[in-house]
């Protein structure tokens, strides 16, 4: 329904149609919305999986769809939904942002999209074609070896992500040169964005983790396919390789899906506090910071398997050092907000949400730096709390955030406050009833993973809210899909610069003309369309 | 667009800039493999100094590394009897290592038949991969500027040298790690 409604959208998709567009909002809409699809679909799982441990011995799952089912959630909420909705925004925003008519390579960028969609097709025709991967989505070797995962699983796994891994870096690629190539006279790194900023850093992390997974795959495939022995200890080979060149990629990955989400962040604060961004200048070198030491602590994930005190010691305080560019970025954010003119807008709300449920997710992972707190609650469901703060609480809070700010210049419309309210409170309830618990269950000792648990662990009550709080999310996503159903269909028009916002974005029509501006914009600092509302004012230079 | 046609120059060139991230990518890609084989190096060391043509593959890698000269030569001149000499130069390689898989296989070693044939094959048979990919990038641009040498902008040339030094400069690092290595044990 989104789908056609935003395909009917003037301007949009007017030149080619949806299989041939090569237009950067175009393809960024339609990430977007299999962001979305893919997010329906892996909530649903996330729903089957809390029914199943709501009370203890459940049985409405049997073992072996629960592993497949926890296994699939995990591989679809992070390659198949955060990473494609920040693409989409990147790639819809990013050249508006910079002034630019499109992004350097409009044809690869359809590419992106296709191979991303295509890996996405491959790991779910696993369901039909022999069972899907059930190896959690880190797949630790040797579970994933022959020997013990007989079905085609893992195999899908392998191409589906090795698929869909290419579109991320060709995207990354492509977003990375558009920065730092397309950017308008006027626009010196210096002056760019903050979300163009963090996307530049985060397509400069996909182009350096993204390889390191893909050389794991195919390792993997080697030793599925042509009997070779990487990962498998009884032919020799070493299971930990596995993990060191997974989480070698896989911890990049988590700045990856949430740096983007600090660029939006700090591009909402500042319009809504009627300020500029606080210590611009930190927050984007904090940003660099964070990048540079992502690629230093993946370790802080193989605690438990014993790689030594020295070892343990290094990245536990890695660990602990990329703490400290994140707290800048808060503290930036919070003094933005100091004393400014703050206006409640659903935006606002989301990102004053984001900050509160990002703080917390952040400070549950100092506390798993610390190696003795790691290997008292490794590979119990406190982890997946923490995960869940950072990646729900963090990145798809800001997601939503981005949503109700962009949604306006993308279609031309507002999307209602009201619905929006109940759409946010219902998720910030939600992911905290949800979400919180699992800390109690870890700490508790009760393990990730698990089928059912008996009764009589002190488990009960804490995975019963968990349960409640999955629904409640549900709710507020529906409470969102009927916000867009309407505004699509007869909400508030939004004109150019429904925010009174800074950036360039704002200076062109809601929807955007193809050409994106009808003339190439000049800049001068920061705050472009700032200067150009308050030429009286205008920021210094 | 227009405001980098006229700055001509590396950094400003599009095409280029993302070439060099895509063989930054492409580095990473294989650092990873070349770590897993130098993880397992102890444990293949006795069946690679018994099994690998040390000698035969030098001369061949040595037909690679002059490859770069020519290929840069070509793109230079935009010259495309340099060029056909690079892809024959590429293809002569890849027959070297037909003929290096050949004997290995007769002598019974495999992907899956140890560590150092998992390792061994892996490596080599990514890179060999990469090689072919070039060489069809080669006559690709052989091709097109034999039809249309005009259209073909110095960007495909330069572009497409930049792959195949990469592809020649990744060799450079498999044969020191692996055929080196196992000589001086």
């Amino acid at each position: 329904m989104t789908a056609t409604a935003l395909v009917r959208r003037p301007g949009a998709f007017a030149t080619a149609g949806v299989l041939r567009t090569v237009d950067h909002k175009d393809i960024g809409i339609m990430y977007v919305l299999l962001g979305i699809a893919f997010l329906a679909i892996g909530g649903l799982e996330a729903l089957l999986l809390r029914v199943q441990l709501a009370t203890p011995g459940e049985q409405v799952l049997d073992p072996s769809t629960y592993d497949q089912l926890f296994t699939m959630h995990g591989i679809t909420m992070i390659f198949l939904v955060a990473i494609p909705m920040l693409i989409g925004f990147a790639n819809y925003v990013v050249p508006l942002q910079i002034g630019a008519e499109d992004v350097a390579f409009p044809r690869l960028n359809a590419l992106s999209f296709w191979l991303t969609l295509f890996g996405g097709v491959l790991l779910y025709l696993s369901f039909v074609a022999g069972g899907a991967p059930d190896a959690g989505w880190f797949a630790y070797a040797p579970l994933t070896e022959p020997a013990h995962a007989v079905g085609t699983g893992m195999d899908w796994y392998i191409f589906g992500l090795a698929v869909s891994g290419a579109g991320s870096i060709i995207g990354a690629i492509n977003l990375a040169v558009t920065i730092l190539l397309m950017r308008c006279p006027g626009m010196v790194m210096g002056r760019a964005p903050m979300f163009t900023w963090m996307v530049l850093i985060t397509s400069i992390l996909i182009i350096g983790a993204y390889p390191m997974l893909t050389s794991a795959l195919v390792m993997l495939l080697v030793d599925r396919q042509l009997g070779g022995r990487f990962f498998d200890p009884a032919g020799g080979g070493n299971a930990t390789l596995w993990q060191h060149l997974f989480w070698s990629f896989g911890h990049p990955e988590v700045y990856i899906v949430v740096l983007p989400a600090f660029g939006m962040i700090s591009e909402i604060v500042p319009v809504f506090s009627g300020k500029p961004l606080f210590g611009y200048r930190f927050v984007a070198a904090s940003g660099i910071a964070i990048g540079f030491l992502s690629f230093g602590v993946w370790a802080h994930h193989m605690f438990a398997v014993g790689l030594g005190d020295a070892e343990n010691a290094f990245f536990s305080g890695t660990s602990m050092l990329i703490a400290v560019p994140t707290g800048v970025k808060i503290f930036n954010w919070l003094a933005t907000m100091w004393r400014g003119r703050i206006r409640l807008a659903m935006p606002m709300v989301f990102a004053i949400g984001f900050i509160a449920t990002f703080v917390i997710g952040g400070l549950t992972g100092v506390s798993l730096a610390v190696v003795p707190i790691d290997l008292y609650t490794t590979d119990s469901y406190y982890v997946v709390g923490h995960l869940h703060y950072v990646l729900f609480g963090g990145t798809m809070m800001a997601v939503f955030a981005g949503l109700y700010y962009w949604f306006p210049k993308v279609t031309g419309r507002l999307l209602g406050h009201g619905l929006g309210l109940v759409h946010f409170w219902f998720t910030l309830i939600g992911l905290t009833l949800a979400f919180l618990p699992m800390h109690l269950l870890g700490i508790e000792g009760m393990p990730r993973r698990v089928w059912t648990y008996p009764p009589g662990m002190g488990w009960d009550w804490p995975n019963l809210v968990s349960t409640i709080g999955s629904f409640l999310i549900a709710a507020g996503a529906i409470a969102l899909a009927a916000n867009v159903w309407r505004s699509l269909r007869a909400g508030e028009r939004a004109g150019d610069d429904p925010w009174d916002a800074f950036t360039l974005e704002w200076s062109t029509p809601s929807p955007p003309p193809s050409q994106n501006f009808d003339t190439i914009p000049r800049v001068r600092g920061p705050r472009p369309l700032w200067d150009r509302k308050n030429p009286d004012r205008m920021d210094p230079q | 667009m227009s405001a980098q046609a006229d700055a001509i120059g590396f950094t400003r060139d599009r095409n280029l800039v993302g070439i060099a991230l895509f063989i930054g990518s492409e580095s990473l890609f294989f650092l990873a493999v070349v770590i897993a084989f130098v993880v397992f190096r102890e444990q293949g060391l006795a069946t690679a100094k018994a099994q690998l043509d040390v000698g035969r593959t030098a001369l061949f890698s040595l037909l690679l590394f002059a490859s770069s000269g020519t290929m840069g030569l070509a793109a230079a001149r935009r010259s495309r009897l340099w060029l056909g000499l690079t892809a024959l130069l590429g293809a002569a390689f890849l027959a070297g290592q037909g003929l290096e898989y050949a004997r290995l296989l007769g002598a019974g070693l495999r992907p899956g038949s140890e560590l150092f044939g998992t390792t061994f094959f892996t490596l080599t048979g990514l890179h060999a991969v990469h090689v072919l990919v070039g060489l069809v990038l080669l006559a690709t641009l052989f091709a097109a500027s034999s039809a249309r040498p005009r259209r073909v902008g110095q960007t495909a040339w330069e572009g497409i040298a930049m792959y195949w030094h990469f592809v020649d400069a990744v060799w450079v690092v498999v044969f020191s790690v692996v055929y080196i290595g196992t000589v001086l044990g």
